[in-house]
C-alpha cells in the first residue's frame, strides 16, 4: 500500500472499473508524481468510453480527491474555475420538497440479503456509517414492517381509548393535534438490533450490525393526558395495550410506569414534519427506552387492563431464549449500548495519520454518562468526548482524536449510563444469556483496522 | 352520562383511598365518548385469561379446509414450511404436552424454533390469526374459521385430536395442554416497573477499567471471504467524501489491496435526476401494481420466493399476454410446484398490464 502515498500522505484513487489494468498502473505511477493533467485525460477517455455509465456524475472532479502539493502551478480545481463559479445556478422552489445532493445517493436504507423472504415482513437498516450528529434523516430512518406499510388519510384516522376507563373515547387527528404537545428527542432501536452477531460475526458493516437504530425529534401528546381525558383507572389498570390500525394491527403491552411518568407519547411529528408513512403516519406510539416493536405505528387504539396481553410479538416473537430453555417474556428495555460508526466494518482508511473516531451511545434507562474507546481490542481505553446534546433515552454522539500508525488496530467503544451500568463485553453477556437469545444484544462491538486500511467486523476473545 | 361532581370525587378519594378513575376535564371540546358499536368493532384483542374471546367454535376438519384454501400457500400443508415465514409446527412431543416445557428448547443443536415450540398461551394464536391472518387479507376470517384454523394447528402439533371442535367453552382446557405453557419467565430486569415482580439487577456488571484490562485480544470471529460481497459492493454504501471510503468488495481483499479504496460512485439510476424514459415509467407503474396487489409477497422479480420469479415466468411464456392475465386472475397449481396460487381479486385492466410486462420479459 505504501507506494500509493504521495507527498501529502493521501491516497489517489483510481476508478479501475473503467480503465484497463495497465492504465490503472500508469495512472498510479503518474499520480504519485502529481501529474494531474495525465489523470484528467485518462479519466476523460474512460468516461467517454463508458458512455451511459457514470457520465451523470462528473467523475474526475469527484474522484480525484488526493490533495498533493501541486507541481504545475496549482490544483486545477482551484486554478480553473468550475461551471458553478462562472454560471447561473437554479432558481428557488425548483424542488418543492428538496432532496439530498445526487452525490449522496450511496446513503440508502438497505435490506440484509437473505434475512427475510418478503419485503412486507422485513426490515431495512439505516446507514449509520455515514450519518452525523444524533438525528436520523427521516428518509433514512430504519424500517420494520410486519405486514407492509400504508399511507393513511389522516382525516379518516381515529384514535380510541377503552378498557378500564370511565368513558371510552374517540379522537380525530384534529383533536389530538389541538392538545398541548411536547417535542422530545428519542432513539428507537429494534429489540433484534445486532441479533445476527449473537453467536458470531455474520454481517460486514455497522449498517447491518446496528442499523435498526434511529433517533428523531418526536412531537405529540403524552398518553397520560389522553388516558386522563377518558378517566382511566390508573390504580387497577396496571397494563395498557397499544394497537395499530393497519393489516397487522400490531399489539403490545406498554409499561404503565412509563405512561404515568409522562414519557410515552402519542406522536404525529418527526423531525419537524409529520411522521413518514413508513414510520406510522399519521400516529404512532413513542415509548422511550423501549424496543421499537412497542412503538406501535398507525396507532388506532389503547386499552387499559389489569393483566398483560401476551400479544404475538410478546409471546412468540420478541421473547429471549435463555440457556436453560426458558424464554424471557416482556423484555422491553434497550440497555446501555454504543458503537463506533467510523472507522467501521467495510470502510477503508485512506492513509496513516489523524482520524476522528466517532460513534453513537444510547441507553433505555436515561442519559449517557461516559464513553471510553479502545484501539487495542479492549486492553487500554481513553475517554471520548460526548458532544451535545446529551439527552435521556436519545442517541449521544461521541468523538475521540486518533492518530493511526498504520498497524492493525481493534477499535471498541464502551458506554456507561447515568444508572452506573456499563455496556458489557460479549463474554459477560453470553455467560448469562447464551448465544440464542436473538434480542437485546448490547455487547461491545469490535472493528479490526488492517494494515491495508480495510476495516472488518470481528469479535475478540 | 353520569359524572361525579368534582368535590364528591375528591371526598371519595379521601375516604376510600381507592377510587381510581381520574377523569380530566381540562380540555373541553376535545374527544367524544365512543359508541358501544365502535368499541365492539375495534376491541378485538383476546387476553391469556380469554377476556375478549367471542363465543363460537370450529372443528379441526373445517380448519383443514380453511388452511388449504387460505394458509397453506405461505405456511405449507402441515404448517412446517420455511419458505415464506418461520415454521409454525414441529419440534414438540407428547412428553412436552405433559410437562408444559418444550425439551428441544434446551438443545443447542436443534435447528430453529417453531411457533408451537415457543408460544405458551393459546389465546395468542387465536388473537393473532383473528387480527392479522391471512397475511394478504387480514381480519377476513369468520369467528368459526379462526376457531377452526387454531384447532387445526393444535391438531398438527398433537395437542388436540382429529375429531376436536375448539370452542370458547373448552379453550381453557386446551391451554392446559400447550407444550410450552410453563416455558416463560418474567424474572428479569428488562421491564420498566414492578408489575411482573422482576428484578432491578442487570444481567451484567462490567466495570470501567482503563489500563491493561484484558489479555492480548485475539480475533475469534470474522466474516469469511466468500461472504465478502454478500451485502453488495460496500464502496457504493459509503459517502464518496470523508475520512474513509467503502471497500470495493467486488474484488478479493488484498488482490488489489492497493486500490481497494475504490471511490464510491453513486449508481446512475439513483443519482440521475428523474428523467425516466417511457419504458421506465411503465415499469414503475407495474412495480406499483405488483406491490399494491401483494404479488411480490410470493413472486420475486428475479427470484423464486414461494412461487416462481417473474423472470422465470417470462422465460416460459414470452408474448402470452392473455394466458398470463387469465392465470393471474384464476390462480393455479402444478405448473411450478405443489404450492397452489390462490385466485386473485384484481381488475381486468391491471391484470393485463402485469401480464403485458411479464410477457415482455419482466425486466426491472
Amino acid at each position: 500500500m505504501k507506494e500509493q502515498f504521495n507527498s501529502s500522505g493521501r491516497v489517489i484513487k483510481a476508478p479501475e472499473n473503467f480503465l484497463t489494468p495497465t492504465d490503472v498502473k500508469t495512472v498510479f505511477a503518474e499520480g504519485k508524481q502529481g501529474r494531474r493533467d495525465f489523470i484528467r485525460r485518462a479519466f476523460a477517455a474512460a468516461s467517454t468510453a463508458t458512455a451511459a455509465g457514470v457520465a451523470a456524475v462528473s467523475a474526475p472532479t469527484a474522484w480525484a480527491q488526493g490533495n498533493p502539493l501541486p507541481t504545475e502551478g496549482g490544483d486545477p480545481n482551484i486554478l480553473k474555475l468550475p461551471e458553478h463559479a462562472t454560471g447561473l445556478g437554479q432558481g428557488v422552489a425548483t424542488e418543492g420538497y428538496g432532496k439530498p445532493s445526487k452525490y449522496e445517493a450511496n446513503l440508502q436504507r438497505r435490506q440484509s440479503p437473505g434475512l427475510t423472504q418478503t419485503t412486507q415482513a422485513s426490515v431495512s437498516f439505516a446507514p449509520l456509517q455515514s450519518l452525523f450528529g444524533i438525528v436520523t434523516p427521516s428518509g433514512l430512518h430504519f424500517e420494520r414492517h410486519h405486514q407492509g406499510w400504508w399511507d393513511i388519510d389522516p382525516s379518516k384516522h381515529r384514535f380510541m381509548i377503552n378498557g378500564m376507563v370511565k368513558n371510552p373515547k374517540v379522537f380525530t387527528m384534529d383533536e389530538i393535534m389541538r392538545l398541548p404537545s411536547v417535542s422530545r428527542f428519542h432513539f428507537i432501536e429494534c429489540g433484534a438490533n445486532t441479533a445476527v452477531d449473537w453467536g458470531n460475526v455474520a454481517v460486514p458493516t455497522v449498517q447491518y450490525t446496528h442499523g435498526m437504530l434511529s433517533c428523531s425529534e418526536f412531537t405529540g401528546v403524552p398518553l397520560i393526558t389522553l388516558l386522563e381525558l377518558a378517566g382511566a383507572d390508573l390504580k387497577n389498570g396496571k397494563f395498557v395495550l397499544a394497537e395499530g390500525g393497519d393489516g397487522s394491527s400490531m399489539t403490545r403491552t406498554i409499561p404503565m410506569s412509563l405512561i404515568t411518568s409522562g414519557e410515552v407519547l402519542v406522536a404525529y411529528g418527526q423531525n419537524g414534519e409529520m411522521l413518514r408513512p413508513e414510520n406510522g403516519y399519521p400516529l404512532r406510539l413513542v415509548v422511550p427506552g423501549v424496543q421499537g416493536v412497542s412503538w406501535v405505528k398507525y396507532l388506532r387504539r389503547v386499552e387499559v387492563g389489569d393483566q398483560p396481553y401476551a400479544a404475538k410479538d410478546e409471546a412468540i416473537h420478541y421473547i429471549d431464549l435463555q440457556p436453560g430453555g426458558l424464554h424471557r417474556q416482556y423484555t422491553n428495555i434497550q440497555e446501555c449500548k454504543s458503537v463506533v460508526t467510523t472507522p467501521s466494518g467495510g470502510q477503508v482508511l485512506l492513509d496513516k495519520g489523524f482520524y476522528n473516531i466517532t460513534g453513537l451511545a444510547w441507553s433505555g434507562k436515561g442519559k449517557i454518562k461516559r464513553v471510553d474507546v479502545s484501539t487495542d481490542g479492549g486492553r487500554n481505553w481513553r475517554q471520548a468526548r460526548l458532544e451535545t446534546p446529551v439527552l435521556s433515552k436519545a442517541l449521544t454522539r461521541f468523538n475521540l482524536d486518533w492518530v493511526w500508525d498504520g498497524k492493525p488496530a481493534i477499535i471498541q467503544s464502551r458506554a456507561q449510563d447515568e444508572t452506573g451500568y456499563v455496556q458489557p463485553m460479549y463474554k459477560q453477556l453470553r455467560d448469562v444469556r447464551g448465544t440464542r437469545s436473538i434480542y437485546h444484544n448490547n455487547a461491545i462491538q469490535s472493528w479490526l483496522v488492517q494494515e491495508n486500511g480495510e476495516v472488518k467486523n470481528v469479535q475478540v476473545s | 352520562m353520569f359524572k361525579f361532581p368534582k368535590i364528591a370525587l375528591a371526598i371519595a378519594i379521601c375516604l376510600t383511598g381507592a377510587t381510581a378513575f381520574a377523569q380530566s376535564t381540562k380540555y373541553p371540546g376535545v374527544g367524544r365518548d365512543a359508541t358501544a358499536k365502535e368499541v365492539a368493532a375495534w376491541d378485538i384483542d383476546v387476553r391469556p385469561d380469554f377476556k375478549g374471546l367471542p363465543a363460537g367454535s370450529g372443528s379441526v376438519a373445517k380448519g383443514q379446509d380453511v388452511w388449504e384454501a387460505k394458509c397453506a400457500h405461505c405456511h405449507g400443508i402441515f404448517g412446517e414450511s420455511n419458505e415464506v415465514f418461520s415454521p409454525l409446527i414441529g419440534g414438540t412431543t407428547a412428553e412436552d404436552i405433559k410437562t408444559g416445557r418444550v425439551a428441544n428448547l434446551t438443545r443447542t443443536d436443534f435447528p430453529g424454533r417453531t411457533t408451537i415450540m415457543k408460544v405458551a398461551t393459546v389465546s395468542t394464536l387465536w388473537d393473532y390469526i383473528n387480527r392479522a391472518m391471512p397475511w394478504t387479507n387480514p381480519k377476513t376470517l369468520t369467528t368459526e374459521e379462526v376457531y377452526a384454523v387454531t384447532g387445526f394447528l393444535l391438531n398438527l402439533a398433537g395437542v388436540v385430536p382429529d375429531n376436536f371442535v375448539l370452542s370458547d367453552k373448552n379453550i381453557a382446557d386446551v391451554q392446559k395442554r400447550m407444550p410450552n405453557r410453563n416455558g416463560m419467565t418474567t424474572a428479569h430486569a428488562m421491564w420498566p416497573g414492578k408489575e411482573f415482580g422482576g428484578t432491578y439487577k442487570p444481567d451484567t456488571r462490567n466495570v470501567i477499567c482503563m489500563k491493561d484490562c484484558v489479555a492480548e485480544p485475539k480475533v475469534a470471529s470474522f466474516l469469511p471471504d466468500f461472504a465478502r460481497n454478500a451485502h453488495g459492493n460496500l464502496s457504493e454504501q459509503n459517502r464518496m467524501v470523508g475520512q474513509q471510503k467503502g471497500a470495493d468488495t467486488t474484488k478479493p481483499e488484498g488482490s488489489s489491496g492497493k486500490t481497494s479504496a475504490t471511490p464510491a460512485t453513486p449508481s446512475t439510476s439513483a443519482a440521475a435526476p428523474a428523467k425516466a424514459t417511457d419504458g421506465k415509467a411503465d415499469t414503475k407503474a407495474v412495480m406499483a401494481l405488483l406491490s399494491k396487489n401483494t404479488c411480490t409477497a410470493c413472486h420475486g422479480i428475479d427470484k423464486k420466493i414461494v412461487g416462481p420469479g417473474f423472470n422465470e415466468i417470462a422465460k416460459k411464456y414470452p408474448g402470452k399476454v392473455d394466458y398470463l392475465a387469465g392465470k393471474i386472475k384464476s390462480g393455479g397449481a402444478g405448473v411450478w410446484g405443489p404450492i397452489p396460487m390462490p385466485a386473485q381479486t384484481i381488475g381486468e385492466a391491471d391484470a393485463k398490464i402485469i401480464a403485458n410486462w411479464i410477457a415482455a420479459g419482466a425486466t426491472k
